[in-house]
């Protein structure tokens, strides 16, 4: 944010907590300090107002971050983002465009119970207009970050709030990640385990485990959900001839739902068995530790899964 | 008393008044033969609205307003046959026949459009006029909507942050006393919608909208105010609709004598009287901006006929900017 806001003036930050607090996840240190009160900008508890004020900006010559607390509370502003920011192009004919990234954490992050733990990635995928990133690798969120903000087109940003603090290799130089483009993460053989956002560190966790047992996973991180690079899912398929989908999202219509669709029309014959996913529980998140663990995918029940379309157990 | 408007203002008013009114028969009358699809709200009888903001603004400010948007866009420049066109769906339409009756745009003559989710253009208004601020220009930015819309909770969010930011902007609520079929009392206690700025200290008017003298002196004084860097104002502005709701609405809420009576009142038939009064035109010259408007509309409805239909090939275009998505076709 900090290099593209030197880059262009008219990009600017608004949301809750993201100046003189510095963020409610830290996410904004110091941007305060160096951008000044006119880029960086405070604003009320209230979701719906602020998204529309970015929208309207970004009808006119300005290119708004909007920064929720998390996606939860984005809710109240999906008005915003579907009936107006991902219409823009289509009902004015063109005349107008909507270039704004509505971002902030998303997924849930611990023991947060109901309201604060939903992952919404299949919501706005669904939306012609949008653009979907989610994602929790440093270097893929930094060029992906500075795709989305010179991007013409309204772009969700989902991260997470339990991987703020991650470390990883970033390079201080400019470099940019195209959007609409899956990364693999983890070169294999016998399986594609197909995740994102920080379900990725179960693809990977499980792959290592497979590993033990000389089973060679490949582990592709969509990075982008919307639009889905499904090339990248079917050449991978065609080599391994399985696949598992792992994934934070409500089974109903979600991510998976779509890839399965995918592979199944364009690589058929490739498959060895039957695509398999380990999703979020068709449920809400309580409180409870071990029902948080329930709720979501980890590393055995993916190890479990692999082994199963692998027809190694049943 | 010297009236404070002249000669030149008036046949402005006389003019643009009477186009609206009858692009708006026009229109109802196409519905009815069905050129005209989808939903349709006509704004007979709101005219002083668009006339007293047409001669009480530059043209490079900003407007922004709801679904009943005709009128408005005509006053701000865009073309009779654009618009017609639009109605029809045709690919010569302003929109390109993608937005019909409710989504008219142009962003070379800043109309910000043509809204269809009710109350949604107050929060996008806002964020025009933020723009402006963040651009450090001195354009004003009128966001329009209904007296249904000053229901939402948008409003009370957009309020509270214009007031805050100061930011450059004049809400104009008209009210046309029916949320399609609901009445003003229906929907809340508090009948002077205008003093729903007084929750967040914004300065609030209520305005004649059958008058384009009174709409003009309070357009001017916010807008005065917003290029000042006043902050925001917010104008109640009462006026009336002669038609339903929409073109599907036969408005039996209301009484024919409710309605007679603004017709009494009619802002066209005023402005009218006053030019002949003043000696301002002579029957002839009526009769040739009458005869003009006319031909205006004619021609309109001609140009739409004769336009082509968009293209298949338009359904993929105008989703992204980025001309290369790879849309899910099976």
């Amino acid at each position: 944010m900090e290099e593209e806001m030197r880059r262009d003036r008219s990009v600017f930050l608004m949301g809750e907590e993201v100046a003189q607090y510095n963020g409610a996840y830290k996410v904004s240190q110091g941007m305060l300090d160096e951008f000044g009160p006119k880029r960086v900008i405070d604003t009320p508890i209230a979701e719906l107002g602020f998204a529309a004020i970015g929208v309207g900006a970004a009808m006119n010559n300005t290119r708004p971050i909007i920064e929720f607390m998390t996606w939860n509370f984005a809710e109240l502003a999906i008005d915003q983002i579907v009936n107006h920011a991902a219409k823009m192009v289509s009902m004015t004919g063109g005349h107008f465009n909507c270039p704004i990234v509505f971002r902030g954490p998303n997924g849930s992050a611990g023991q947060l119970a109901a309201q604060h733990s939903q992952a919404f990635e299949n919501w706005y995928a669904n939306v012609p207009g949008l653009k979907v990133i989610s994602t929790i690798n440093p270097y893929d969120a930094k060029g992906l970050l500075k795709a989305a903000i010179r991007d013409e087109d309204p772009v969700v940003f989902m991260e997470s709030e339990s991987h703020y603090g991650d470390q990883g290799e970033v390079p201080e130089e400019e470099y940019l990640i195209p959007i609409g483009k899956a990364d693999v993460k983890r070169e294999g053989t016998d399986v594609t385990i197909v995740s994102y956002n920080k379900m990725m560190k179960v693809a990977m966790g499980a792959a290592d485990e497979l590993q033990k047992e000389n089973i060679s996973a490949e582990v592709i991180d969509l990075r982008t959900i919307r639009p889905l690079d499904w090339q990248t899912i079917v050449a991978s398929v065609q080599k391994t001839n399985r696949l598992v989908i792992v994934e934070e999202q409500w089974p109903f219509a979600s991510i998976s739902s779509e890839i399965s669709y995918r592979v199944q029309k364009e690589a058929f014959d490739y498959l060895d068995a039957p695509i398999r996913r380990l999703c979020s529980a068709d449920a809400n998140m309580h409180y409870a530790p071990n029902l948080v663990a329930a709720y979501l995918p980890d590393v055995p029940r993916t190890v479990k899964m692999v082994k199963e379309v692998m027809y190694m157990v049943k | 008393m010297q009236n404070p408007f002249g000669k030149e203002t008036y046949l402005r008013w006389y003019e643009m008044m009477l186009l609206l009114r009858r692009f708006e028969e026009k229109a109802g009358q196409l519905y009815g033969m069905q050129k005209i699809r989808g939903f349709c709200h006509l704004y007979i009888g709101q005219e002083a609205v668009a006339a007293g903001i047409m001669s009480a603004t530059r043209e490079d400010d900003n407007l922004i307003t709801a679904y009943r948007d005709h009128g408005l866009a005509i006053m701000k420049g865009i073309s009779a046959k654009e618009c017609m066109a639009e109605l029809y769906g045709k690919a010569t339409g302003c929109t390109k026949g993608k937005g019909g009756s409710m989504h008219f745009f142009s962003k070379e003559k800043r109309f910000f459009g043509g809204h269809g989710i009710v109350g949604g253009q107050i929060g996008l208004g806002a964020g025009i006029a933020f723009a402006e601020q963040y651009n450090e220009t001195d354009r004003a930015t009128l966001c329009l909507f209904g007296d249904g819309a000053a229901r939402q909770g948008l409003l009370h969010e957009t309020f509270n942050m214009a007031v805050l930011w100061q930011l450059p902007v004049v809400f104009i609520c008209e009210n046309n006393y029916y949320a399609m079929g609901t009445s003003v009392e229906r929907t809340s206690k508090v009948l002077d919608i205008y003093r729903l700025a007084d929750a967040y200290d914004m300065p609030g008017d209520s305005i004649d909208g059958m008058s384009c003298e009174e709409v003009h002196k309070g357009i001017e004084r916010a807008v005065r105010r917003a290029r000042e860097g006043g902050g925001p104002t917010f104008l109640e502005i009462k006026t009336y609709r002669y038609r339903g709701h929409s073109m599907s609405d036969p408005a039996k809420y209301r009484t024919k004598e409710e309605l007679e009576e603004y017709k009494e009142k009619d802002p066209i038939t005023q402005v009218l009287k006053t030019i002949t009064e003043n000696n301002w035109a002579t029957e002839e010259e009526i009769n040739m901006i009458n005869e003009k408007v006319k031909m205006e509309v004619e021609e309109s409805v001609q140009f739409a006929e004769e336009s082509p239909w968009p293209d298949d090939n338009e359904l993929y275009k105008d989703i992204y900017m980025d001309q290369d998505y790879p849309f899910i076709v099976d």
